[in-house]
């Protein structure tokens, strides 16, 4: 059957099919190389850390007394630490920690922040000069001053780190946010959500958030970034989480200090590791952002 | 020929030392002396701190009644200090000191023997809810009295050879009576003493500042303008602060690799002093934490530590040496090392004592994966690598054991709270002498700082029987009998290693000797700073 005339054929007048994540990942791959760059040392550091107990040639934790020290050889391609450890098994292990203390700070500090965002952009007025100024006070804070605070007030270890990169990033992620929910916040759907009677809660969570989406992966993935750092500087500052826990920034304290001169390879690797992984998280974050601003992803 | 030729160049090497010790005698007046100190003070008041947080910068302010000799380079030679002269009566029960003249408080109140009464009544006696750390060490003391204002009167309930070396303390800082009186807390958050710099300011995470005191009752001391005592708690920036030449020295002490470190950056820019130290890291077992009640369990613990390559291992990274018991190795009551080896945890066949180790754990029903937290004091040197070591240790033996790093100003908090169940502590002296060293680990309701919280009146009648003999033979063994209860058969606190002391200074320092403490020395009144 053809179309007759002008008529346009049904077939094409059907809306357009949705992209599977494949096509997505593929095409997002073509017009942001760096940035799929970047989502593969992300995906490569997620497998090597999941993988770490077949990768690792050695037990992290396992010291070996007569090879304290010991430069990168045949039996340990990076040497090995103040302990006879092997670095390469440490290094192995490292982004177990980097990743669960950046992924749950970040997501928890994105989401917090993003809710908190959207209530005060819905509720205005009072509220939202309210929170704002709260905001305002923590934001005046650098981060690594923050959670230094944090950590000073409630102590060591992994949960406290986590809260402690968490808390700053909660106000970084709601101002955003917030922005981007006050136009929602006028948008006709909302309108007639309200109109018809659905709940405030509803509202936000239902209608708003999701529509922040844009903005909250792209704070997502710029915070893992900045999480890995946090969690680094405040291991490295003897903050963070406590030996023999196989960390980068652990791994750049202490022995790594005392013999930078002699074992200088004990500092380099956990040093380019952690370089890496914040370089890829910043590539795939600036890439994404670009992807889903409207006023750039036609460039 | 020969001989003559001999006898002239040994004449000329000593008119050379001479010489040239006389130049290095002649003191330099002026100059602030800044050094670096790993810890901040918990409180000002040495009565009841232990840690050289408090020593290093608050000791300068303070007069003792005796005290360690500065220029003594072996840090035993005892001399007065605000006393002038002391008799020892016959039955060695009465010890009567006499009092300078002319010392006036930093406040401006002149000094007399009631305050050096007031001082020793707060570290023997101290009021209900006042700690004093050491106050077991006198239980021989039965009183102190001051029948006039240049005389005092320490009676003792039995004759103690320690006795002189307990007045020597470099922690009993002569306070004011008044002061006292008024509220006996008022010298943990101030300071007026007597001493030869005058308390300035103390900024907190920064630095303690003193200046000379002009009043100082000893004639031309001190030297120094000033000093400014700066608190660095990284290794690496004290480190740092030293090769820059920001800061002369740090008194605690410095790693191997530091030392290579500052010898490669300052060659002959830097001078090195070393000793032994009258130092160990103890594991304090908290006795009201279950299962470590139990003496199985805590042996276990002991058991699984291999002390002997835990020595060779550590002794290369950090400032940790000797295996020992509860002596300083090679010292008068110090167990040999053939001994030392028959006391659970020090034996050659580590297998062995981990497979009993394993054992007692299992008859004591702790289970495979049994999990508890070491809390472990944040200075870098030796207590992480020796709290590294030990979860390995610990780990052999199928405990999972993890770390938690207390900020040093916490630290005694948590230790004296009873808030850990296992615990990196310490026990340093100001000289090796048994009641000194042995006091902390009498029953918790008479040592203050019995951190571990058991109570063992056996224990503390060995204390008191090795503390009363007055012959030697006899002391050797009731210190052998309380060794063997406290870290064998009981296993109340658990040992590690002696500590050596490395002193990296810049060579401007002078007029300060390393000694084996890391205590005394540091009234600073004779140091003076050179080209």
């Amino acid at each position: 059957m053809t179309a007759a005339g002008g008529a346009v054929p049904l077939e094409e007048a059907a809306p357009a099919r949705r992209a599977g994540w494949r096509e997505t990942a593929r095409d997002f791959a073509r017009r942001r190389p760096l940035g799929a760059a970047g989502a593969a040392v992300i995906g490569l550091m997620a497998l090597v850390a999941a993988a770490a107990p077949v990768l690792a040639p050695y037990d992290p934790l396992a010291p070996d007394y007569g090879a304290m020290l010991a430069r990168p050889d045949a039996a340990h391609w990076l040497g090995t630490d103040a302990f006879g450890r092997d670095v390469l098994s440490r290094l192995v292990y490292g982004p177990r920690t980097a990743l669960t203390v950046g992924l749950v700070a970040a997501l928890v500090g994105a989401t917090v922040g993003a809710v908190i965002g959207v209530a005060s952009a819905y509720f205005g007025g009072a509220v939202d000069l309210l929170v704002e100024r709260v905001m305002d006070v923590f934001l005046s804070f650098p981060l690594i001053i923050l959670a230094l605070a944090v950590v000073a007030v409630l102590g060591h270890g992994v949960g406290n780190v986590v809260l402690a990169i968490t808390v700053p990033m909660i106000p970084r992620c709601g101002r955003v946010i917030r922005s981007s929910a006050l136009a929602i916040r006028r948008a006709a759907y909302v309108d007639a959500a309200r109109a018809a009677g659905f709940s405030r809660r509803r509202i936000i969570l239902r209608h708003m958030l999701p529509n922040v989406m844009a903005p909250y992966l792209i704070m997502l993935t710029a915070f893992m970034g900045q999480a890995i750092l946090l969690e680094t500087s405040l291991s490295f500052l003897g903050l963070g989480v406590a030996e023999p826990t196989p960390a980068w920034g652990l791994m750049l304290k202490g022995a790594a200090v005392d013999f930078a001169e002699t074992a200088p390879w004990l500092a380099l690797a956990p040093g380019l590791a952690i370089s890496l992984a914040v370089f890829a998280f910043n590539l795939f974050g600036d890439s994404l952002r670009d992807a889903l601003d409207p006023r750039l992803r036609t460039q | 020929m020969l001989r003559p030729l001999a006898a002239l160049g040994a004449l000329l090497t000593v008119v050379v030392a001479l010489s040239s010790a006389h130049a290095e005698e002649t003191p330099r007046r002026g100059g602030e002396l800044v050094f670096v100190v790993p810890s901040e003070p918990p409180s000002y008041d040495g009565h009841r701190e232990e840690t050289f947080g408090t020593m290093h910068p608050i000791a300068p302010f303070y007069s003792l009644l005796l005290r360690i000799d500065p220029t003594d380079p072996k840090g035993a030679r005892i001399g007065g200090d605000v006393a002038e002269s002391w008799t020892i009566s016959r039955d060695h029960r009465t010890y009567t000191f006499k009092i300078r003249k002319g010392i006036t408080f930093h406040g401006g109140q002149p000094l007399t023997a009631r305050d050096v009464k007031a001082s020793y009544d707060h570290i023997i006696f101290p009021p209900e809810g006042v700690a004093s750390s050491r106050k077991a060490a006198y239980l021989a003391f039965a009183s102190v009295a001051a029948p006039d204002d240049r005389t005092v009167v320490f009676r003792l309930k039995w004759p103690s050879a320690a006795a002189l070396a307990l007045l020597a303390s470099p922690w009993n800082f002569i306070y004011s009576a008044d002061r006292l009186r008024q509220d006996p807390h008022w010298y943990e958050t101030h300071v007026d003493g007597t001493g030869p710099f005058v308390f300035v300011e103390h900024v907190k995470g920064s630095h303690v500042l003193g200046k000379r005191n002009p009043k100082y009752f000893r004639p031309g001391l001190p030297y120094l303008d000033g000093f400014r005592a700066t608190f660095v708690k990284a290794a690496s920036a004290q480190i740092a602060a030293i090769r820059g030449e920001r800061a002369v020295t740090q008194f605690r002490g410095i790693t191997p690799g530091e030392r290579e470190q500052l010898e490669k950056a300052l060659g002959d820019r830097v001078r090195f002093q070393e000793s032994p130290w009258d130092c160990t890291n103890w594991i304090g077992v908290n006795h009201e934490k279950k299962p470590f009640d139990d003496k199985r369990v805590r042996r276990a613990l002991t058991l699984a530590i291999d002390r002997w390559e835990m020595s060779r291992a550590l002794s290369k990274i950090t400032i940790v040496r000797d295996v020992a018991g509860v002596q300083v190795p090679g010292t008068e009551f110090a167990t040999p090392p053939a001994e030392l080896e028959k006391l659970a945890g020090y034996g050659r066949d580590i297998e062995k004592s981990r497979a009993e180790a394993r054992r007692l754990l299992k008859a004591a029903g702790v289970p495979e994966g049994f999990a508890f937290t070491l809390k472990n004091r944040a200075i870098a040197h030796p207590y992480e690598p020796v709290g590294v070591y030990l979860i390995d240790q610990w780990r052999r033996i199928g405990l999972n054991v993890t770390q938690e790093m207390i900020e040093p100003a916490a630290y005694f908090t948590v230790l004296r709270g009873g808030d850990y169940e296992v615990a990196l502590d310490f026990q340093c002296g100001y000289l090796v002498e048994p009641d000194l060293d042995l006091y902390k680990f009498q029953s918790a309701s008479v040592s203050d700082a019995n951190y571990a919280r058991y109570q063992d009146p056996a224990l503390d009648d060995l204390y008191q029987k090795q503390s009363r003999a007055t012959d030697k033979g006899a002391r050797i063994r009731f210190v052998r009998a309380f060794e063997k209860r406290l870290v064998d058969e009981e296993a109340h606190y658990l040992t590690t290693l002696q500590w050596h002391r490395i002193i990296a200074h810049l060579r401007q320092l002078h007029g300060w000797y390393v000694t084996p403490s890391h205590y005394v020395n540091q009234q600073l009144e004779t140091v003076w700073l050179g080209d």
